[in-house]
């Protein structure tokens, strides 16, 4: 039975310019107790914060702890 | 990180203490205080930091019990009365003679609580009878307070491992078989005592807007304490008394009677009319609202637009700095004011949680389960109502009776068959190639929880409902397919929902009455206090099903008048009270 890859618009956004994974920062992916948040590494070899897992209670530690101000908490489209 | 490695480790401590949410670290705390020499190691499957229901703080305490505003006597008449006589007090009362000790314990965290101009205790009345609400103008910084002590008591924090099983032996238990949610390794973790702090059920319903995650409780607390409880053989209490709240529609956050109660705001039919005397979240006040939408009188609403600009400033700054902070962003979103308009309100799905209604794992005065070792404190536990306050005081009396028990005892042995066993069952996801993902798994799960387990319970949709568990969980148990250790995470909890849903059914069918208001409302069945005026316990049956038996409930310390008794049943606006405003 295979897989689909359905896209769904995630809650959880981090402005790359803001963010600051590249020097070693992981706040947003220790504190998200529902565990979604992910670092990616970008062509450039730059490394940002993102979200990897749509499962999200939208409960804003991500957003408070960030040092930078990267991240905004959306709702969830389904619940908007 | 999320590759699914293979790796078994083992260690041993004196008191195993899993959940960092808010019962577990005061649990662990206590416990250690108590006996600086013991090993106490504190399991959380995310990071203590943000974890569990109180993640971004708490607006205020629901249930303090403090001097001259209350007496122990009187708060646990009061919840004895509101969930319809069907308590033991001895827990309740012990709860309200201590509380007020931990209370003065988070202040020297520094914890704040709202105080009066004299510098007394700021305490409002919501409940019925008794004044128990106490603001918290710092609420937003519980958790971090809490870290805190942790780190000066040097408890041994795990972080991102998930308990799955407790390991027994020798009639009591013996520790828990863990695994890491980002690797996927093994740990089993021997213990003298073993204190669950694992939360509500809170992903049993599913929430009318459809997004898995969009629960009233926190997500994580799906329900793994309920189901390793339940799979170790202790006793469940009274899961038929389920929990459902009045909420804010779609955004699924407090309406907070609480905060806005005192200061004017209430509950409103489309009219803009009160129709229940007492906001207090019971089953009542929610059979209430329920009656309220079906007939034809809703939606049922927020009503705050009424009061002054600064009142509702006020109400706004707490409920949108604390618990939910959210809740500003999607009323942003929808274009709703406090000031403008009246905000639309719905019933919450359905969950199992002692922090509000009285279904959790049956515990004792001493916060101790029916197994012999295991403790149970906060949602998941059966001191009814216990709100956060509860979690912190049941998980402080879990961690100093802990300490008692563990003076005598040895690590009791167990079968290491266990272990494989349980290895297998949790890795078997992990090698398929192809199936279906845990959370198709939970939305169907969920979904048939919904159309058939939600209140008026009807025993012919609950039949069915057990028919059709079955099909998912077989598919689950063959089918089941995870692609990285977070999934596979997100696949025990699957497991979890589904074990809760099958109690859920279990346990409503067994109490062939109509009791808790909504929570219970059995349209076949009246009350019947002759037959039902007892508790039911569930157990895990010689068939590997859900067993319940009635028990009785204790003889009363604190009396009831005839007078109070009915208290929780008129929450109806009546044209007399009406009148009487």
């Amino acid at each position: 039975m295979p897989l689909a890859q359905t896209s769904t618009a995630v809650p959880v956004v981090v402005d790359d310019a803001l963010c600051i994974a590249d020097k070693g920062c992981t706040v947003c992916v220790d504190v998200c107790p529902l565990d979604v948040l992910r670092i990616a590494v970008q062509d450039d070899g730059t490394k940002t914060a993102y979200m990897k897992y749509d499962e999200c209670w939208y409960c804003m530690p991500c957003e408070t702890d960030c040092p930078t101000g990267a991240v905004t908490v959306n709702l969830p489209f389904l619940l908007r | 990180m999320d590759d699914i490695l293979d790796g078994i480790d083992q260690i041993d401590c004196d008191i195993l203490v899993i959940g960092g949410g808010t019962a577990g670290p005061m649990a662990a705390l206590k416990a250690k205080r108590k006996n600086p020499e013991a090993n106490v190691v504190l399991l959380e499957k995310a990071h203590v930091k943000r974890s569990g229901a109180i993640s971004m703080g708490m607006d205020g305490l629901n249930n303090s019990v403090i001097p001259g505003y209350a007496t122990p006597e009187q708060y646990t008449k009061e919840i004895t009365i509101a969930n319809d006589g069907i308590v033991d007090q001895a827990p309740i009362y012990r709860y309200a003679e201590e509380c007020y000790g931990i209370i003065q314990e988070l202040d020297q965290f520094g914890i704040r609580f709202q105080k009066d101009q004299n510098g007394e205790y700021d305490v409002k009345k919501v409940h019925h009878i008794g004044t128990y609400v106490l603001p918290m103008p710092n609420g937003d910084t519980v958790k971090k307070a809490l870290y805190r002590q942790l780190r000066k008591a040097r408890i041994n924090i795990s972080n991102r491992f998930m308990a799955t099983r407790l390991l027994t032996g020798e009639g009591r238990v013996a520790g828990a078989i863990c695994v890491n949610t980002r690797s996927a390794e093994f740990l089993v973790i021997r213990a003298k005592a073993v204190i669950m702090c694992l939360g509500a059920a809170g992903r049993l319903g599913l929430p009318t807007s459809g997004y898995l995650y969009g629960t009233y409780e926190n997500p994580t607390n799906s329900g793994e304490g309920y189901s390793m409880a339940y799979h170790a053989g202790a006793g469940l209490a009274n899961l038929e008394c389920y929990q459902i709240n009045p909420l804010i529609k779609d955004y699924n956050g407090p309406a907070c009677a609480y905060v806005a109660g005192p200061l004017g705001g209430y509950t409103a039919n489309a009219q803009g009319d009160r129709f229940i005397e007492c906001d207090y979240w019971s089953g009542q006040m929610m059979q209430e609202f329920y009656d309220e939408l079906q007939g034809g009188k809703g939606p049922v609403y927020l009503k705050l637009n009424h009061l002054a600009e600064e009142t509702v400033s006020e109400i706004e700054r707490v409920l949108h700095i604390v618990e939910r902070p959210t809740r500003g962003h999607f009323h942003e979103g929808r274009g709703t004011d406090y000031r403008k308009q009246m905000i639309e309100m719905h019933i919450s799905e359905i969950g199992f949680c002692s922090g509000h209604s009285a279904s959790g794992v049956f515990v004792d005065r001493n916060a101790e389960t029916t197994l012999k070792g295991l403790y149970a404190a906060g949602d998941m536990a059966n001191v009814p109502h216990n709100y956060m306050l509860g979690a912190f005081t049941n998980g402080a009396i879990a961690g100093t009776e802990s300490v008692d028990f563990i003076k005598d005892v040895d690590f009791a042995s167990f079968d290491m068959g266990e272990v494989d066993r349980e290895r297998e069952r949790v890795l078997a996801p992990t090698k398929r190639d192809d199936g279906i993902p845990p959370n198709q798994i939970e939305y169907k799960t969920r979904r048939l929880v919904n159309d058939y387990l939600q209140p008026p319970k009807v025993t012919a949709k609950m039949l069915t409902a057990q028919a059709r568990f079955e099909e998912v969980r077989h598919a689950m148990e063959t089918e089941m397919v995870v692609k990285d250790s977070h999934e596979l995470m997100r696949a025990l909890e699957a497991s979890s929902v589904m074990d809760c849903a099958d109690m859920a059914a279990s346990a409503s069918l067994y109490r062939t009455e109509s009791r808790w208001g909504l929570y219970h409302n059995r349209v076949e069945y009246a009350q019947n206090d002759e037959d039902w005026f007892c508790h039911t316990v569930m157990t895990k049956g010689s068939d590997g099903k859900p067993s319940s038996t009635k028990r009785d409930v204790e003889d009363y310390i604190v009396p009831l008048d005839e007078a109070d008794k009915v208290a929780y049943a008129n929450q109806r606006v009546t044209a007399d009270t009406v009148a009487a405003e």
